[in-house]
Order: C-alpha cells, then sequence, then structure tokens
C-alpha cells in the first residue's frame, strides 16, 4: 500500500506542483493570480485526448500541438483579462476578469467536448503497477519541466529578463527592458507549464471539463503553502500535498481526503499567510 | 447633543424625501412580488420562488461581497448544505425527524458556523486567497455529499423537506419565500445602512483610515460571515424544498457564479443593485431558453464586461444624483466658531509623550531615541527635511509601527505598541498625507466613519433597526453635518468623495478626524496642495480646534504655517531631535536653518 500512496502522491503532487507554477510564471511578471491556470490544465488533458486519440495523431505532434494550443490560451488571458486591469491591481480587479475568462473557457469545453470524463491514450506503454506511466510520467514531466525552467532563468538572456521583471518591474522598465512583450511571452510559457500538466496527467486525470476548477484549487495550495511566484516552495508544496492527500484517501477514505487538503489549506493559511517558505510584506502607510 | 439635533433639524425636510426615494424601488419590487400569483400561471410563479430564494442568499452574500469587498466564489457550497442539512434533519436518517420549521434554523447555524470557517483566510488575507477557499470548499463540499451515502443518498439524492400547509401549494410556498426574501432584504439593509456597512466599506476601500478610525476588521468580519452563512443555510432549506428532490447534481458551481455575478451587476455597496442583478439573471436563461445551456458563458461575458466597462454596475447607473455637475466655483469655507456647539470644551485634557522611541528598518534607523511631548490645548509643529522621520513618527502614535524601545503615553494610559485600531478608543485621531477616503461613499458617510468606536448599538441591534441603533444613526449624522459645517463642505455632503478636489478631501479628513472628539490630533501635512487662501483658513480651523484643549500634533513643509500657528516646533534630522523650542527660537537656530530652512 505504501507503494502505491508514494506513486500516485507523487503523480497527483506533480501535476499540482505543475499548476503552482503555473500561476507563479503568471504572476512574476504580471502580480497577477490568474484563475486560467487550472484550466489550461484541463486543457492540456482535453486537447492531448482530442489530437492523440480523437484525431489519431502520433503522440508527439499531439503534444506539440496541446502545448501551442495552451501557449495561445494563455496569451488571449494576457490580452482579455489581465492587460485591462492592471493599472488599478490594488482594485484586485484581475480576479473577477481571469475568473470570468476560465469559466468561459470551462463552459466552451463542457459544451463541446462534453461533461464526462474522456479517456487519455497510453503515450509511452512501458511500466506496469506502481510503475506504470500514469504515475511516473507527471514525475518526470515535473522534473524536465523544472530543469528547463531554471536553465531558462539562470543561462539565458530572456530567462534574465523575466527576474529582472519579477523582482521589479519599474526598475527593469527603466533599463529599457520590453515589459509588455515579456508579459505575453510569460504567459505563453504559463500556458506551455500548464498544458505539460495537464497532458503529462491525463491519464491520471482523464480529459474531464471539471478538472478545471479542481487544479484551480489543487494547484493553488502549493503556492500559498510555497508562497507566491516561489517555484520551489511550489514544486516542494505540490509533492507534499499530493503525498499527504493520497495518503489521507488510503488511510481515512475519499471522503475526508479533500477535508483534510482543505483543513490543511486554511491552517496553512492563518499560521503562515505568506507561505512557508515566503517573507512578509511590508506595511503600507 | 440635543444642541445637535437642534442645528439638523432645519435640513430634515430633504433628508425624509430622500428616504422616500430610496425605499420606492423596493416597495415596487414587493409590490409585483405580491401581484405575480395574480397575474401569471404556476411556471411563473416557481420562478419568482426560484429568484425569493436566490435573493435570500444573495442579500446576505452582498454585505460580503458588495460591502467588504471580499470575493466569495463559492458559496454554493453553503446553499449545500443549508439543503442537506434541512433534508437530512427533515428525513431523520441520523436522528428522530424534525419539522421542517425546527430544521431550518439548525441549517442556518450550520450555515453560520461554515460562513466563517470559508472566511477565516479573509480575515488575515485579501482577495485571491479568500476566493480559492471558497472555491476550495465548494469542491469538498459536493465531493462529501456524493460519498457519504449513508447521510446524504450519494449521488441518488434524498428528497426534500415538505412544508406544511399553507405552505404546500406553489403560490402557498411563493408566499413563504418572498416573505424571507423581504425579510433578508430588510435585515441587510439595516447592517448595510448602519455603522457596521460603512465600517465594512471603509474596510474594504481605505483599510488604514478605517483602522485608524477603530474598526476591528476581525470582529466585523466574523459577524458578517455569520449572517451571510445563515442566509445562505436558510436558502439551502427552502431550495430543497423547491427541488423536492435534491442530488449534488443541483449545486453546480453555475449557481455561485450566478450568485456572485447578481451582486457585481448590481454594483458594490447597494442593495437595490444586486436585487435587480439577481432578479435579471434568474429571469435571462428563460426569456432565451435557446441559450440556456451557455447560461454560465453568458455570465462570465457579462462579469467580464462589467469589470472592464462598467465597474460601477446597475447602482452607478441609477445613481442620477451623482451625474449632476458640481459647481465648479465653490470655495472651502470653514466656521470654526460652530466647533464650540459640537466638541466639548475641556480642562486638563491629556498630554501625550514619547520617550526614547525609536524604529529601524533594517539599517536604516528612522526613528533614534525621540523624545516629543504634546501638551493639551497646543499646536506642536514638526518639522524637518524629506526622510528624517516625521510621518513615521506620526505612524508610531498612531500604532502602524511599532518601536523597538521606548514609550507613549496620553495621559495616564500607555499606548500599546503597533495596534492601530485601539487609538480611537484612546481619543487619538489623525489625517494622511495622501487623503485615504472611501471614493465611492458620499462625504458625509466618509466623515460618519470617524464616529464608529462612538456607536453603542450592538450588530444585532443594528441588524433589527432597534432603537439604540437608530438613535446612533441619528446622533452621528447630525454630528457629522454639522462638522462639515465647521469645515465648510456642507454643500457637498451627499457628493460621492472621489468628485471632490484634493483640497476639499484635506477637509473631509479633519471633519471625519474630528468625529472622534479626540484629546490628540495628528495631522499629516494637511496644507500640502491647498492654495494660500485655503492655507488661511486651514490655520483658523487648526487653531479652533486646539482652542477646545485638543492637543495637535502638525507635520508640515510650509514654514510660514508652522511658524504662524505652532506653540511648540521640534525639528528632526536624521530620526533625531535637531531642536525643539518656540518657533522664534527655531526660526533663527544655527542648525535647522542650515539643515532645513536655507538662508
Amino acid at each position: 500500500m505504501l507503494a502505491s500512496i508514494i506513486a500516485s502522491g507523487l503523480a497527483a503532487g506533480a501535476i499540482y506542483a505543475l499548476v503552482g507554477v503555473t500561476y507563479n510564471t503568471m504572476f512574476s511578471t504580471s502580480r497577477v493570480m490568474s484563475f486560467t491556470a487550472g484550466q489550461l490544465a484541463m486543457l492540456g488533458g482535453v486537447f492531448g485526448s482530442l489530437f492523440t486519440l480523437k484525431m489519431g495523431l502520433p503522440a508527439i505532434v499531439g503534444f506539440a500541438l496541446t502545448l501551442v494550443c495552451c501557449a495561445v490560451i494563455g496569451i488571449i488571458t494576457e490580452f482579455v483579462a489581465v492587460r485591462p486591469v492592471l493599472k488599478n491591481l490594488d482594485q484586485h480587479l484581475y480576479v473577477l476578469s481571469t475568473l470570468a475568462l476560465a469559466l468561459m473557457i470551462q463552459q466552451v469545453a463542457a459544451i463541446k467536448w462534453g461533461t464526462e470524463p474522456q479517456p487519455f491514450p497510453r503515450l509511452v506503454g512501458f511500466g506496469s503497477g506502481v510503475f506504470d506511466e500514469r504515475f511516473w510520467l507527471p514525475v518526470v514531466a515535473c522534473a524536465v519541466t523544472i530543469v528547463g525552467l531554471e536553465v531558462l532563468y539562470r543561462r539565458t538572456l530572456v530567462g534574465r529578463a523575466f527576474l529582472a521583471i519579477a523582482e521589479d518591474n519599474f526598475a527593469a522598465r527603466a533599463l529599457g527592458l520590453p515589459e509588455r512583450n515579456l508579459r505575453i511571452a510569460s504567459y505563453a510559457l504559463a500556458g506551455i507549464v500548464g498544458g505539460i500538466a495537464g497532458f503529462s496527467g491525463g491519464q491520471l486525470l482523464l480529459a474531464f471539463f471539471a478538472n478545471g476548477a479542481l487544479l484551480n484549487f489543487y494547484g493553488f495550495v502549493p503556492v500559498a503553502l510555497g508562497g507566491l511566484g516561489n517555484n520551489r516552495g511550489a514544486i516542494a508544496g505540490g509533492l507534499a500535498l499530493g503525498l499527504f492527500q493520497q495518503a489521507a484517501n488510503f488511510l481515512v477514505g475519499g471522503i475526508f481526503s479533500s477535508v483534510a487538503v482543505f483543513t490543511l489549506f486554511i491552517v496553512v493559511l492563518l499560521a503562515a499567510p505568506q507561505g512557508l517558505f515566503g517573507a512578509a510584506t511590508a506595511r503600507r502607510v | 447633543m440635543a444642541m445637535m439635533t437642534a442645528t439638523s433639524a432645519p435640513k430634515e425636510a430633504r433628508p425624509a424625501s430622500l428616504a422616500w426615494a430610496r425605499l420606492a424601488p423596493f416597495l415596487g419590487i414587493l409590490l409585483a412580488a405580491v401581484v405575480l400569483p395574480f397575474v401569471s400561471n404556476d411556471y411563473w410563479v416557481l420562478i419568482g420562488t426560484r429568484m425569493a430564494i436566490y435573493w435570500v442568499l444573495v442579500s446576505g452574500l452582498n454585505l460580503v461581497v458588495g460591502f467588504a469587498g471580499h470575493l466569495a466564489i463559492g458559496y454554493v457550497a453553503l446553499l449545500t448544505l443549508g439543503a442537506y442539512t434541512t433534508s437530512v434533519l427533515v428525513a431523520g436518517n441520523v436522528m428522530p425527524p424534525l419539522p421542517v420549521f425546527a430544521a431550518l434554523p439548525v441549517a442556518a447555524i450550520v450555515g453560520a458556523i461554515f460562513g466563517v470557517v470559508v472566511g477565516l483566510p479573509a480575515l488575515r488575507l485579501r482577495t485571491f486567497y479568500f476566493a480559492m477557499s471558497t472555491l476550495g470548499f465548494a469542491t469538498i463540499v459536493t465531493q462529501i455529499a456524493l460519498a457519504w451515502q449513508s447521510v446524504t443518498g450519494g449521488g441518488i439524492g434524498i428528497a426534500g423537506p415538505e412544508f406544511p400547509h399553507p405552505f404546500d401549494t406553489a403560490t402557498g410556498f411563493y408566499a413563504l419565500c418572498t416573505g424571507f426574501a423581504a425579510l433578508t432584504t430588510w435585515i441587510s439593509a439595516n447592517v448595510g445602512h448602519s455603522r457596521f456597512g460603512r465600517a465594512l466599506i471603509a474596510l474594504r476601500d481605505a483599510e488604514v483610515a478605517a483602522e485608524s478610525a477603530g474598526i476591528s476588521k476581525q470582529a466585523l468580519l466574523i459577524a458578517i460571515f455569520l449572517l451571510a452563512g445563515a442566509c445562505a443555510g436558510v436558502a439551502g432549506g427552502l431550495f430543497a424544498s423547491l427541488q423536492t428532490y435534491i442530488t449534488p447534481d443541483a449545486f453546480t458551481f453555475d449557481l455561485s457564479v450566478l450568485f456572485f455575478i447578481a451582486i457585481l451587476i448590481g454594483g458594490r455597496g447597494s442593495i437595490l443593485g444586486p436585487l435587480l442583478g439577481t432578479i435579471i439573471l434568474t429571469i435571462l436563461p428563460e426569456v432565451a431558453a435557446p441559450l440556456a445551456a451557455w447560461s454560465t458563458f453568458l455570465y462570465a461575458v457579462l462579469l467580464l464586461l462589467i469589470v472592464l466597462v462598467m465597474p460601477g454596475g446597475i447602482a452607478a447607473l441609477l445613481d442620477v444624483r451623482n451625474r449632476r455637475p458640481l459647481a465648479a466655483n465653490r470655495a472651502i469655507l470653514p466656521r470654526p466658531s460652530a466647533l464650540a456647539d459640537i466638541m466639548r470644551g475641556r480642562s486638563g485634557g491629556k498630554t501625550l509623550r514619547l520617550r526614547g522611541i525609536a524604529l529601524s528598518f533594517g539599517n536604516v534607523r528612522a526613528i533614534d531615541g525621540l523624545d516629543l511631548d504634546v501638551a493639551p490645548g497646543q499646536i506642536h509643529g514638526l518639522i524637518g527635511p524629506n526622510g528624517s522621520g516625521k510621518t513615521t513618527t506620526l505612524n508610531v502614535i498612531s500604532g502602524y509601527y511599532a518601536a523597538k524601545a521606548g514609550t507613549m503615553t496620553l495621559g495616564d494610559a500607555a499606548l500599546p505598541p503597533g495596534r492601530p485600531a485601539l487609538r480611537a478608543t484612546c481619543g487619538i485621531a489623525r489625517t494622511f498625507q495622501t487623503p485615504r477616503v472611501i471614493g465611492e461613499a458620499s462625504v458625509l458617510e466618509n466623515v460618519m466613519i470617524g464616529g464608529t468606536v462612538d456607536g453603542r448599538a450592538s450588530f444585532a441591534e443594528a441588524m433589527l433597526s432597534l432603537p439604540r441603533s437608530r438613535r446612533d444613526e441619528h446622533a452621528l449624522t447630525a454630528k457629522a453635518r454639522a462638522l462639515l459645517g465647521v469645515v465648510g463642505l456642507d454643500v457637498v455632503s451627499e457628493v460621492r468623495a472621489d468628485r471632490l478636489q484634493h483640497s476639499e478631501l484635506r477637509f473631509v479628513e479633519i471633519a471625519r478626524a474630528l468625529m472622534l472628539d479626540p484629546d490628540m490630533l495628528l495631522l499629516d501635512e494637511p496644507a500640502a496642495g491647498l492654495s494660500n487662501d485655503e492655507i488661511a483658513r486651514l490655520a483658523e480651523l487648526i487653531r479652533a480646534i486646539a482652542a477646545r484643549g485638543t492637543g495637535v500634533l502638525l507635520v508640515e513643509h510650509h514654514a510660514d504655517l508652522i511658524f504662524d500657528i505652532c506653540d511648540e516646533v521640534t525639528v528632526l534630522n536624521l530620526g533625531r531631535t535637531l531642536a525643539a523650542g518656540t518657533p522664534a527660537e527655531i526660526r533663527v537656530h544655527r542648525e535647522v536653518v542650515s539643515a532645513y530652512l536655507g538662508g
């Protein structure tokens, strides 16, 4: 049983962690938490199933197309729901605008794709039992994504520009960084990360329109645990959340695992509002 | 107190007609609701019932979303809880069956408790976290309803409660729901128009100013979450009865979206707007039947349009009065002499004493061992170059920063460090360098915020509009009107504060601070942005305030104003006292002249 808990826990945790990274990627350049993060992951599963199963494309082509579609959705988020409300960030209108867009995405998926969970094909056909690919695929995807992001942020000029904008938007603009284009790029990147989460987790979560709202919440918990904008915190928080949830699932049953997660979320927010790894923000008088 | 009611008596005529104008739309809707069963068929009565039930929930939620500005997007979970609680208790799945009218209050209590649980993150964190916790709660409640089969019937569901005669017919049940809707409208309007409702809006739009007015965020939000949760619980019980049979599928997230968007379409801080919003959104899918499947999509589009194009919602559309242009050549003409009628004169008074106050930000010593005495009835100027610690000193006194060392006392009472919401009850009021007012509230309401701690009625009394609460309102309104007269803004008292000029906002803040009848008044650059005429009037006003026995600590860059009106002046430099004395001494102090005054 321990093996199943660890296998399914790490798999689910990796998906939550990737959704958390999706939140963070959008947050870093715009200071906006977007409700479309979970929807992007949902779309990763839906598009993946559509391209590989319904249209019968090879897995690699389906994967690439899925990422392109998710990146486009990410860019649309930036144009429709983020840019118009950035001027008055302190009014938190982005909560509403991104929620509206997320609802639209979800509703279109429900109507065009259907409200029943639909299967996601096996991609590699390697491994069985606790080493089934539906367990190890999300973990590998998560690891590759993290390494990729680290290389991007630390080794490339564009990545450093992202960091500069995340660190100090005004100073970065004063240096002449193309803030708007970088923001669009980061939303495309967030779309790709979300797409990877959904595609790699497709066999575990199936292609289901309601995954969006679920992943919105379960993907946000690691962000709350790790602190806003902290990718390492999100990964650690996501994996811990997955293991915690699956342990609760196996030990006390399905009902109470969700209660346990919710309780954990509330307790952490009350005890450490800035997240376990986050820094406190200064006062605003 | 008697004096104040006397001064406001001649103005009674206008507010009375205003009250009727405010009430008329509600009476119209109530009349339409009463007439509906007689002029239509059972189908529309059913729609009307649903509308009424939704409004029972939305009227409570409106205080959370519209007034307090907390984005609760998952309130369908509390509806679900209320529905299952009522159904399970009436069916007798876990204990002997209860009559439905006994089960309904239990549902209200369960709803209230979980309303607070879900709201806990909102006590410390804003917006997205609270939105997420309500969303998370909505997902788990549905999962539990599905999985806990022995109680909830799982996916098969459970029969909804049946109401006894005469509420067992379509019309009878409609009448019951409409009754509940009218009741919650009344209650939410009472809260919304009381000092608690204004305090909620203040916390939403000007949290810092709300704290300095002594508004306790935690207590207030918990009260609101209890009320909104109870409304949702009752709505759930009624909803279960309307459905006759409930399964987890009946409580889709779409419902949550409907509740939430009805409020935003209606407009924040309004009762009528969200009521109209609820009516419109309930009817919309009925009149556009082919689009029923797309209703959530339409709601979402509406939400996006509202946010991007019309943030004020229906309420802003209906607010005709605030579209009339204001007189362009209006001037602020304070009447300080009227202060005598409003503020009690005091002899003795309390001295503010700071001893050895120190505060660092990182390695920067913002205040470095500061001693300061402000005597009652005196105007004490605090000047110095930028970054010398003037505003920081004010923030330490008013509790926004906790000093790392030193003591503060007012009179005999020690001021607890870092507790801004306790300052108002100590008798300390302040204004801010950038005016912090509630743009969407009227000038009068903004001033009334300052007197929040003077209210005697409890939240429950305000909810039911009991005599003590009504007396509070009369007293606060009269005092605020009188103070607006004192600072010379009585002509704009009904205008939305965000339409005022910067200089007028400075005087609004002073009026708000005077609502406390403070022992100590802290003014942070009150003359910044004022014309020379206005500065002269401000000087006269400050003198009149001090003459009533209030100590005034004045941070200012206008050297003329400081030397003109201050009794004592302290000059700060790099967080330390550079010099202290009378204006005449300071004016010729060699170091002050070289460090700050120049020349």
